[in-house]
């Protein structure tokens, strides 16, 4: 709790106090903490001396706001036609085996989540998904498995 | 069809970055009546998509009075198929710049903002230390004009203009009733232009170039080049810098891979043309207009599965604040399902695209009005693949 609190002390005085820095604000304690928790977003209310329902209406709105626990990395494979043209079932196949999650599912240890995700913007080198914020495209079965055997091995 | 007719390229959004600084300083110092009459006369229309005219929106609001103006760069490129802004942000930041800061001066604003989609976070570590290198450029020409970047959250419809302005005050995008439109009220509810991450790119060029190099290209309709984003079965997919107003069959013999049968042009909300329309259909504003996304689709593939991906890209995306696009939507994909199924008859078809229409008509913005576009020229066009 109070780890939240210094956190988000520090957020707001960095992009301020202001109903405009609430985005920001959120988007911080996702990159540190991976999910708003409602510890996070009360803190976030009072800080910001907005009504808890106000953030969380803010937050349930975006897709990269998380309000549930996520992995450490969170997999987002674009679902989006070109994406789905190209073989996307076989690279979420293949991410689904290898850490034995299904799609919306977070591993036991915590360490990846794995989702889907509307158009990511790179239809001309598809499919692609986001580790975080990296993208990675023109996605085979091979190199996707070589990319998470690195992410599981060495971060 | 005949293959390797290639269309003509055009060099405009990624040429002359070397001279950035220098058509920059030329701007400042020409009046502002001089900007917005070159930018007129050059015909330039947004580049997001909806073609609204650049210089009208910039008059506009340099008439406003207002302590507080905008300048808000529109880079929420999430219209399936589009990919140019990532781009262009990529290879040419400053020309971005550069065109929100003549526009700056132009207004009278103050400080510019890009809204960057969460899905290009990625992008901050170039644009970050160009950014901070171009605003310390504004403060050594003496130009009063500073740019932050705004990170989006993951959400297509904040690339609707009143939807992009909720967000950047800190809540749910869901867009506004209009008007009043941004030049009147827009971020804060002060002045506010916005413009599509190209359109600061062409308005810096037209400075450079002047209106007439510009004008010569393209139709009367459709002036000038756009850059498109080219994906799905192609041979050669990626971005393309070209002169509006050719037709889609110009284009397919350029890019298609010899068994076009499609071309969805605008993205999910945009149209899908058929083969046999590939003659009469012409790409710009007279004809289908795009905000670059041009996506191929040869005879391997089901239209229908085309159309349910996009109808559930609109279930998941539509903000659900007014009731003929969240409930249309779902009931769009549901309808389609059944129809394919055999549950409801073909004539349930019918039913379909009144709904549509009906979304067309009463939906609050542009994400629901235009879902209909893809729905019906998928559904009409391509009905024995809905049934069978």
């Amino acid at each position: 709790m109070t780890e939240i609190r210094e956190l988000v002390k520090s957020l707001a005085d960095k992009y301020g106090r202001e109903r405009e820095s609430l985005i920001p604000i959120l988007q911080g304690i996702v990159l540190k903490e991976n999910y708003l928790s409602e510890e996070a977003m009360t803190e976030v209310a009072r800080e910001l001396d907005l009504s808890a329902a106000q953030v969380y209406g803010t937050a349930s709105f975006y897709s990269f706001l998380d309000t549930e626990p996520r992995g450490k990395y969170v997999i987002r494979v674009c679902k989006t036609i070109t994406c789905d043209m190209h073989g996307k079932k076989q690279i979420v196949r293949t991410i689904e085996d290898l850490l034995k999650i299904k799609v919306g599912e977070t591993s036991k240890n915590k360490k990846f989540t794995l989702l889907e995700t509307n158009c990511l913007g790179w239809c001309h080198e598809g499919p692609v998904m986001l580790i975080n914020d990296q993208p990675y495209s023109a996605l085979t079965v091979e190199k996707v498995h070589s990319i998470l055997v690195d992410y599981i091995k060495n971060r | 069809m005949s293959n390797g007719s290639i269309l003509k390229r055009v060099e405009i959004i990624f040429t002359d970055y070397d001279k950035v600084n220098e058509i920059v300083d030329k701007a400042v110092k020409k009046s502002n009546t001089e900007i917005i009459g070159e930018l007129l006369e050059s015909g330039l229309r947004g580049r997001g998509g909806a073609g609204f005219p650049t210089a009208k929106k910039w008059e506009f609001t340099s008439k406003q009075v207002s302590e507080e103006k905008y300048v808000i760069c529109n880079a929420d490129e999430g219209e399936p198929g589009t990919f140019k802004d990532r781009e262009i942000l990529t290879q040419v930041p400053r020309k971005v710049f550069a065109g929100m800061a003549i526009c700056g001066k132009v207004i009278g604003a103050k400080q510019g903002f890009i809204y960057l989609r969460g899905e290009y976070r990625y992008l901050l570590l170039n644009l970050e230390p160009e950014l901070d290198a171009f605003n310390e450029y504004l403060k050594q020409i003496g130009q009063d004009f500073q740019i932050k970047i705004f990170m989006g959250s993951g959400a297509y419809i904040c690339g609707e203009e009143s939807a992009l302005f909720e967000s950047m005050e800190g809540k749910r995008g869901e867009p506004r009733n209009k008007p009043p439109y941004p030049t009147e009220a827009g971020y804060k509810n002060k002045p506010t232009v916005i413009n599509n991450v190209e359109t600061f790119v062409y308005a810096l060029m037209i400075c450079h170039l002047g209106a007439k190099k510009f004008k010569d290209l393209g139709t009367t309709d459709s002036r000038g080049s756009k850059v498109f984003s080219v994906s799905g079965d192609t041979p050669k997919p990626g971005i393309y810098e070209l002169e509006l107003g050719m037709s889609v069959e110009k284009f397919v013999d350029d890019f298609g891979d010899g068994d076009t049968k499609a071309v969805q042009v605008g993205g999910a909300s945009g149209f899908c043309v058929p083969r046999k329309k590939f003659k009469d259909t012409i790409i710009g504003f007279e004809g289908v207009p795009t905000g670059g996304s041009m996506k191929l689709f040869n005879s391997s593939r089901s239209m229908f599965n085309v159309l349910r991906n996009y109808l559930d890209f609109f279930v998941e995306e539509s903000c659900g604040q007014c009731t003929p696009c969240r409930v249309g939507c779902q009931q769009l994909l549901k309808g389609i399902e059944a129809v394919k199924k055999g549950e409801k008859p073909i004539a349930y078809l019918e039913q379909l695209l009144k709904l549509a229409n009906t979304m067309k008509i009463a939906s609050k913005c542009g994400l629901g009005q235009s879902v209909g576009n893809s729905f019906a020229s998928i559904v009409n066009n391509f009905k024995e693949e809905m049934i069978y």
